[in-house]
């Protein structure tokens, strides 16, 4: 194999797990240590600079960043990151200080913002330190979007989700509530000098079965985002005893757990298929089951019962799937008696606002082409994120397209071209601070996972505000932030050092290293200390070395950043450097106006 | 020295031996030696291959004397057992030991001050009683203890890091033992592993005394420009001519039909030693050969490797004396001390 190019950000970017499963590629690591250290204010700044809203993601994060973390391969579960996230956020201190200036000249530049969820927000939070005028549509009279109208209080406390909203705000947007947009014709004809759509996936999907469009009288057939909206502005505080909920995302688990809050007694979720191909995250498939909401698999629904016209059950067949569950047949038809169902069975965007004839073209189910890097549509000047843009994802996604919009509409802006992106680059610091003493705690710590605790079965129903999980306690906090292996300490190898006298690869505690002949990479595969089994993660290969020109090669896959090939190294071809990311968002290409520093963190160059 | 132990990872699946032990049940305390020692090393490849020849860590004893290599036993294979000797003993201790109870393994790890200074005479009368043992000496050239002075291995015209050259001649350990009649000899370099390990297997094999010398470099005060025993000038002249496998007991013997010269020697326990190659009328049970190969080599500057001599008919400390095939330890005390009636009658025989 070709030498290993770890001047290539990429390359050591890939190695610390969480912060490339992260869209918005949050510098998890780097954040723990700061928690492990007290260091609360520093570790939320440190988190909203990439992912804005730290105490919001650390409740409602669907967590990309847990399934990748390395210490699942190590014991077996990951770090609580997201919780960790929610430790920083709780005990910040004051940190109004911290946050970027707003220049009171401004550049001259308006830009219009559609909709006020966690994808608007951030463009706003990104373009308004530039000297940006921003104009916020909302249609309803709070901000906060979906986090708002579809994550349930006992989950996301309506105080967290205002403080990190109004942050923003109170950068001066120049926001409009209860202004939805009815034509986009218009907008464009108010003059901004870029529009942001980030709207949302409002429209849930229907279930056009038999029954559901007779009944007399009320309905109690509801579209589950509608229905959370509704219970979350307080227009909807009851339920019937007896509830189905048709469809197992995330969705459903907070309809389900919001119909235990409001009277529902024997709650049913229904799913399709079997429990493995479920798509809500399996915590939160946990969190609903305490609270004895059943979930019944390999039901699909059949026909809503009504008598009178009035609900009283649904039929659904019974289904035996095949091995890998793509295909099914009909065991036999049940009934199930209800006073309620909710329908959670996915959402679709819907732009019934956007003229067709503007030079915004759709493509396929209806949705704007929008492009992947850019964000921008057919349109110049229009910019589509977060769900709007390509379909219902999580708060994180919307985040991650908010910080790409905003560098497009800051290039926009400044007449240059929005494809040409500024590269993501890194800076790599020896962590040594004096024999066999580093920068980190580079123990490794057997603790295991610590499991959040919840507020107890009993009391937890009495109301819909009462937060469920407790966040962690002091000591739960110090033993998992010990947990992290800190993957962003990198093994920085330099060849022409190495004497090749083994030192290291006898000490390293999981095998990783070898000093072999060079070959293909199937080869080195097979001919590493320990085979190398998991083709998801890089080897590194050095240089021939120079004694024999053989070369080191390391397995990154369950590599714990303990540090001891560098401690037994005596020539220092070792050495453990902290990779920082460098992200570049909306003016740190200094395109348009007045420089902003967006923390005070030291900034090094590559060695 | 490492600021921390080395961690057990959980989910990280090592493979096992024969007796369901990863490499990490052979393994012992965090060693304490510089950074890059060749003994750390040498210390990898014993775990190595106890670990490959599933030995349980119980059924070995491990001994040595005093010096840096001397520490090197309580870093391999913690569950054995251990015997830290006065300096230069460690071959008497084994002795006892082996007479003791003839069935543990014994590796001793000796340097080349404790067994080339002051151990000199009791590394010869081992060699001599042709003590079944393993005798690792780990050989840097100077004595690192104190701070890296010439040690009695290092050769005529060595450099120390100030820039002295040797003088006198050296003792070398695998020559002097073959005049002496050792049954096993080999040479190696703690920075091949791929060729250490193969000859500890062997020697553990090995009915009798075996040597193996391995150049283990001091990296604080032997690794510089103008030594002899530093990784880089092992690697310009380290000559490897003699390539051998060992195949142990349980192994099928596969050979391939470039294999078909290859000479064979089948060990004591049934295990095998393969010689895949050697250099043109070399015969590793000819003394008189191996000690001239070995001279030639020298003379020109080169350091041969690999399993220099082999004996395997000769008896053993057992044999020589005619000892139980029990170990001591297990026969009854009235057998082992019949008592004063029995001490008088024999005294009396001797009037």
């Amino acid at each position: 194999m070709e030498p290993t190019n770890d001047r290539n950000p990429d390359y050591y970017h890939k190695v610390v797990d969480c912060q490339w499963a992260c869209p918005a590629h949050t510098d998890v690591p780097g954040y723990i240590r700061l928690i492990a250290q007290g260091r609360f204010d520093d570790a939320y700044m440190l988190n909203r600079e990439s992912n804005v809203f730290p105490g919001i993601l650390g409740r409602t994060c669907d967590r990309p960043c847990e399934p990748a973390c390395r210490r699942t391969r190590v014991d077996g579960s990951p770090v609580a990151i997201c919780r960790l996230k929610r430790v920083a956020a709780d005990l910040k201190g004051d940190v109004s200080e911290r946050l970027p200036a707003i220049p009171s000249q401004k550049n001259g530049k308006r830009v219009a913002c559609v909709g006020a969820g966690p994808a608007s927000l951030t463009v706003a939070n990104d373009l308004l330190p530039l000297g940006y005028d921003v104009v916020m549509f909302e249609q309803y009279e709070r901000p906060g979007g979906l986090m708002r109208t579809n994550i349930p209080e006992f989950r996301l406390p309506e105080q967290v989700l205002t403080d990190e909203t109004q942050v923003i705000i109170d950068m001066g947007v120049d926001i409009r509530y209860n202004s939805p947009i009815a034509s986009m014709s218009n907008l464009l004809n108010e003059g901004f000098d870029a529009i942001f759509v980030g709207v949302g996936a409002p429209r849930g999907k229907e279930l056009h079965i038999p029954g559901r469009h007779e009944e007399t009288g009320d309905s109690h057939i509801f579209i589950g985002i509608d229905w959370l909206e509704s219970v979350a502005f307080g227009h909807v505080d009851q339920i019937g005893e007896r509830v189905l909920i048709i469809g197992v995302g995330n969705t459903a688990m907070d309809c389900c757990r919001s119909s235990r809050r409001l009277g529902g007694v024997d709650i049913k979720v229904m799913a399709r298929r079997p429990r493995e191909y479920f798509k809500a995250s399996p915590w939160e498939l946990d969190d609903a089951e305490e609270e004895n909401v059943e979930i019944i698999v390999n039901h699909a629904p059949k026909r809503f019962v009504l008598e009178n016209g009035i609900l009283v059950g649904m039929e659904f067949d019974v289904l035996s799937w095949n091995e890998n569950a793509s295909k099914s047949e009909i065991l036999e038809t049940v009934f199930l008696p209800c006073d309620d169902v909710i329908l959670a069975i996915g959402q679709e965007n819907a732009f019934p606002w956007i003229e067709r004839d503007l030079g915004i073209e759709f493509g396929e189910w209806d949705v704007p082409i929008v492009d992947d890097v850019t964000f921008e549509s057919t349109l110049a000047g229009v910019y589509f994120g977060g769900d709007a843009a390509f379909g219902p994802k999580n708060i994180i996604w919307a985040v991650a397209h908010g910080h790409e919009a905003a560098k497009s509409i800051h290039a926009h802006c400044s007449q240059l071209d929005v494809r040409d992106r500024e590269p993501l680059t890194m800076t790599l610091e020896s962590t040594k601070m004096g024999m066999n003493e580093w920068r980190y705690h580079n123990d490794y710590n057997p603790s295991s996972r610590q499991k959040m605790n919840h507020v107890e079965l009993s009391k937890r129903f009495a109301s819909l505000e009462l937060e469920v999980e407790l966040g962690f306690n002091p000591e739960q906090t110090a033993r998992e932030v010990q947990r992290c292996l800190n993957c962003d300490i990198q093994t920085a190898f330099q060849a022409p050092l190495c004497i090749e006298c083994d030192a290291c690869i006898d000490i390293c505690p999981v095998q990783c290293l070898t000093i072999t002949e060079n070959g293909d990479e199937d080869a080195l595969r097979a001919r590493l200390s320990a085979p190398a089994l998991n083709p998801a993660q890089a080897l590194y290969v050095s240089a021939a070395l120079p004694q024999t020109g053989r070369v080191m090669v390391k397995d990154e896959n369950v590599c714990v950043h303990c540090g001891l090939c560098a401690e037994r190294c005596p020539t220092s071809a070792w050495d453990m450097e902290e990779f920082e990311l460098r992200i570049p968002y909306a003016g740190d290409s200094g395109l348009l106006t007045i420089p902003v520093r967006r923390s005070a963190k030291s900034v090094s160059e590559v060695r | 020295m490492t600021s921390i132990a080395k961690p057990v990872i959980p989910l990280v699946a090592l493979p096992k031996n024969e007796l369901g032990l990863s490499i990490r049940d052979y393994e012992g305390a965090i060693s304490t030696l510089c950074a890059g020692c060749g003994h750390d090393s040498v210390t990898a490849a014993i775990s190595h291959a106890f670990w490959e020849l599933s030995t349980p860590p119980h059924m070995i004893a491990k001994l040595s004397g005093i010096g840096c290599s001397s520490k090197t036993p309580t870093y391999f294979v913690r569950g054995a057992h251990g015997f830290n000797s006065a300096h230069g003993r460690m071959a008497t201790i084994a002795t006892g030991a082996n007479a003791a109870n003839r069935e543990l393994t014994y590796i001793g790890i000796s340097g080349d001050g404790d067994s080339l200074s002051i151990g000199l005479g009791h590394l010869a009368h081992a060699i001599r009683r042709n003590v079944n043992m393993v005798y690792v000496i780990e050989n840097n050239g100077v004595y690192g203890l104190t701070k890296g002075q010439f040690s009695a291995s290092a050769d005529i015209g060595s450099r120390l890091k100030k820039g002295e050259a040797n003088a006198m001649a050296p003792i070398d350990p695998v020559l002097l033992s073959l005049s002496m009649g050792a049954t096993f000899l080999a040479r190696s370099f703690s920075g091949d592993k791929a060729q250490l390990v193969p000859l500890l297997e062997a020697a553990v094999a090995h009915n009798g005394f075996a040597l193996i010398d391995v150049i283990s470099p001091c990296v604080t005060f032997n690794d510089h420009e103008g030594s002899t025993k530093s990784y880089r000038f092992m690697r310009e002249h380290e000559v490897k001519e003699i390539e051998t496998d060992f195949v142990p007991i349980r192994k099928e013997i596969r050979r391939s039909i470039a294999d078909n010269d290859a000479t064979e020697v089948t060990m004591h326990d049934g295990s095998v030693v393969r010689f895949r190659s050697v250099p043109e009328g070399y015969d590793p049970y000819d003394r008189q050969k191996v000690e001239d190969y070995i001279r030639t080599r020298q003379d020109r500057g080169e350091i041969v490797t690999g399993l220099l001599y082999v004996n395997e008919y000769a008896a053993d400390v057992h044999a020589l004396n005619n000892t139980p095939l029990q170990g001591l330890n297990s026969v009854p005390y009235e057998k082992l001390c019949p008592g004063s009636d029995a001490l008088t009658k024999m005294q009396q025989s001797f009037r």
